[in-house]
């Protein structure tokens, strides 16, 4: 139980150290989505089920998701505008 | 102990985040990695040992672990995700009006 914890602790602070030192958005939102997966575990071995299940849905899935689809927005705008401009 | 230090490092790592990066994307990847870790603090801490707190006839209440900070730390998921969800509306929005999301260029796009 002890080691267990620690070593989601440990992996929870390599997977945040990753997420802020990589400059691609895409990698440090993935990096993201694995600290909440160690933070789901954690919950779990505090006896907290249900915020362990909320955190999965909404820390692990809800959050990639619209992170994934505003870089999207935002990468394809860009494009659109250089593509006009060189028209 | 340990987690004091781990809270610490987490939240630091998030504010320099917020503090050093350009890009506005990070800016909002730092202030979920402060939130997170706020939650785990407040969770780590107020462990005790016992049983999952669901109540059935009988059982003592002394025997299960303190449910208080878990439905605050559940209620404060669910405004983090609304809050990342408002604050990257507000990043496509600055993309659309000046098709970059760099707070160097963007600064002096204000005049």
């Amino acid at each position: 139980m002890i080691f267990l914890e620690y070593l989601l602790i440990a992996l929870m602070v390599f997977a945040a150290l990753l997420a802020v030192i990589f400059e691609e958005e895409l990698i440090s939102i993935i990096c993201l989505s694995i600290f909440s997966f160690a933070l789901t575990a954690l919950y779990l071995l505090y006896k907290a089920p249900d915020v362990a299940l909320t955190e999965a849905v909404i820390g692990s899935g809800l959050n990639t998701a619209i992170f994934m689809a505003a870089i999207s927005q935002v990468r394809s705008g860009r494009k659109n505008h250089v593509s006009r401009e060189d028209e | 102990m340990i987690y004091n230090l781990v809270f610490l490092l987490l939240f630091m790592l998030g504010f320099y985040t917020i503090l050093v990066k350009k890009n506005l994307i990070k800016l909002v990847i730092g202030l979920n990695i402060m939130e997170a870790a706020t939650f785990f603090w407040v969770m780590a801490l107020n462990y005790r040992e016992g049983v999952i707190p669901i109540l059935k006839t009988g059982s003592k209440a002394a025997a299960v672990v303190n449910p208080l900070p878990q439905a605050l730390i559940l209620t404060g998921i669910v405004i983090g995700a609304s809050t990342t969800a408002f604050l990257l509306t507000l990043i496509i929005e600055i993309n659309k009006y000046a098709n970059v999301i760099d707070l160097d260029i963007l600064k002096g796009l204000r005049d």
